[in-house]
């Protein structure tokens, strides 16, 4: 009996899969925290994806109604939890908008310092937890190791290391300190002696120094990796109106190629703090990406964040150089019983993950009518169901991670 | 375009559909019958001189003082209103675009007032929609799918609102 082969082309017509609702998350390593994505799957190929969100709502719009506005400053530390520093400069500089108040040089530049070396911490865990969402696991430890030591250096300025309330209403609550041991973290990865008494810009200058050198070794580890490049080049290409349409902002719209950064394009009152400074805005496409890279994809929007480090890194170091001859306090007093005129100001800010906006209406009384914060990973999120659908399951922490959300500021 | 040039293409285009407007405000605003809002926000995108592509934040806020010791202080007439901040990444200008609306449709409690869902227009408004109905309590009409987003979906009442009594209990966790 001789055995007849088939066509397999035919056979593969034959089989049919049934479509399937898989849940992904919320406690799925890859969704960065409680996001839980309904996938309709017909096979490997996602056809529909839908995020629910809100496993962490805690109304912190409504605590903020009763409460001063400087009391609601550790509040917003616990929206976006990897930059409590930008968190807090965008609250406050709304609330100063509202009132009209105006903070002296020195806290403009502490403030510049301050934020731009949290975004370093941020960015650096927006690479080491993608690498993760990946499969790699190195570039998180490297990402982690360097983090650490710039939250010793905020532990020195404020006390805290996660949730710092430190930038506030009218400036910062402390000073830069005069003299601190080395963080052993850096003593230990630079060869210095551990007991060595120095001030703290000295010590950031000592970290910066030996940071930028390592980021190198990440693009070595990721950028370049052609693992890496075949998981992210060419894939949630997201084009420059779908970007702006769904209000998408910080590196997500850089990496669409738009050219907008609101440090260099916002308001006057958060533009100021920037004058003077010698920087680059930086928009995809990439002159140095590998060729399968195509504009607003996942690669792109990775890059933008490893470029921004280096990008912070400099502004840094060129408002530590500032900030001894700055002139002014490092604040200026704003009582918890300040009456917030009748009236309304929105503010946005260039966080790490995107344009944070914060919205407060003043009623002749020293709590707000109003206090919304617009989450800029919300509006990065909301893109994830047009983005994703059509592509393979594997791809979707690819995609998701490459947005870099942060839960706690989308649920509030 | 300055706020009063982009307010007196509005009040050109659409007449007594703008209502009112305040250019002196720190974020100059204008504002819109309710029923115009969708055609007003379509014109605000598609005119070239305009360009509003971008929608920073829509979000509501209730002007209403539960306290009747305060009340008479309070200087506003009970209302909510959805605010909407816009950008054009074009032109590089902004404006807020308002809408008023009674706090109750036709003074009956529990009873949701009505706005044209703008999702049509920036597919954005989508979810600052949901949020909007979810915590202000406001029906976007028209709106593709209005459920809530933050909140627990059988999550009884609208928290943004001054006058919600927060719950005692929620299948079994005791709230206080």
């Amino acid at each position: 009996m001789s055995l007849q082969l088939e066509d397999p082309r035919i056979i593969e017509f034959d089989v049919r899969t049934d479509e399937m609702l898989v849940n992904m998350g919320p406690q799925h390593p890859s969704t960065h925290g409680v996001l839980r994505l309904l996938l309709k799957t017909d096979g490997e190929v996602v056809s529909e994806v839908t995020p629910h969100i809100g496993y962490l709502h805690r109304c912190a719009e409504k605590i903020g109604e009763n409460l001063a506005p400087q009391q609601w400053i550790p509040y917003t530390d616990r929206m976006d939890y990897l930059a409590g520093m930008n968190m807090n400069l965008g609250w406050a500089l709304a609330v100063e908008k509202l009132i009209k108040m105006d903070v002296p040089e020195k806290a403009m530049v502490l403030r510049v310092a301050i934020a731009e070396l949290n975004r370093v911490a941020s960015h650096l865990v927006g690479m080491g937890a993608y690498g993760l969402d990946l499969g790699t696991f190195s570039p998180f430890l490297y990402a982690f190791r360097e983090r650490e030591i710039i939250l010793d250096l905020f532990e020195e300025v404020c006390g805290a290391r996660l949730t710092y309330s430190y930038i506030t209403i009218g400036g910062a609550t402390h000073d830069l300190p005069e003299q601190i041991t080395i963080p052993p973290g850096l003593a230990a990865l630079t060869g210095h002696k551990m007991d060595l008494s120095l001030s703290w810009i000295d010590a950031c200058l000592i970290f910066l120094e030996w940071l930028e050198k390592r980021i190198f070794e990440y693009h070595t580890l990721l950028t370049r990796n052609q693992i890496f490049i075949k998981r992210t080049a060419g894939l949630g290409v997201m084009s420059r109106e779908m970007a702006i349409d769904y209000g998408c902002t910080g590196p997500v719209l850089r990496g669409s190629g738009v050219d907008h950064d609101l440090r260099r394009d916002g308001e006057k009152i958060y533009t100021r703090m920037y004058e003077g400074y010698d920087w680059q805005v930086q928009v995809a496409p990439f002159d140095v990406a590998p060729p399968e890279v195509l504009l607003g994809d996942n690669w792109c929007r990775f890059f933008v964040r490893m470029k921004e480090v280096n990008q912070s890194i400099g502004l840094v170091r060129q408002a530590l150089e500032r900030y001894p001859t700055a002139e002014g306090t490092y604040r200026v007093p704003f009582k918890m019983a300040t009456k917030l005129p009748k009236g309304e100001a929105y503010l946005e800010t260039e966080c790490p993950r995107g344009q944070m906006g914060f919205y407060v209406v003043g009623n002749d009384s020293s709590n707000p009518l109003r206090a919304r914060a617009k989450s800029s990973s919300f509006c990065n999120l909301s893109v994830t169901g047009p983005l994703c659908a059509g592509c393979l399951i594997a791809d979707i922490p690819a995609i998701v991670g490459s947005l870099d959300v942060v839960m706690g500021e989308i649920d509030r | 375009m300055t706020p009063a040039e982009i307010h007196q293409t509005l009040v050109a285009k659409f007449g007594d559909k703008i209502t009112g407007a305040n250019l002196e405000a720190i974020d100059p605003w204008i504002e819109v019958a309710p029923a115009a809002i969708v055609d007003v926000a379509e014109f605000l995108k598609a005119e070239e001189s305009l360009a509003f592509d971008g929608l920073n934040n829509l979000c509501g806020v209730d002007y209403f003082e539960p306290d009747p010791k305060k009340s008479a202080k309070f200087g506003h007439e009970p209302h909510v209103e959805v605010v909407y901040h816009l950008y054009s990444y074009a032109h590089r200008h902004a404006i807020v675009i308002k809408v008023n609306v009674p706090r109750w449709k036709e003074g009956v409690a529990d009873q949701l007032p009505d706005v044209p869902s703008v999702a049509g227009v920036w597919a954005i408004a989508d979810w600052h929609e949901r949020e909007t109905f979810d915590l202000v309590g406001i029906n976007f009409a028209g709106h593709p799918n209005q459920r809530r987003i933050l909140c627990a979906e059988d999550w009884v009442g609208h928290p943004l609102r001054k006058d919600y009594e927060f719950p005692l209990e929620y299948h079994g966790i005791r709230g206080r």
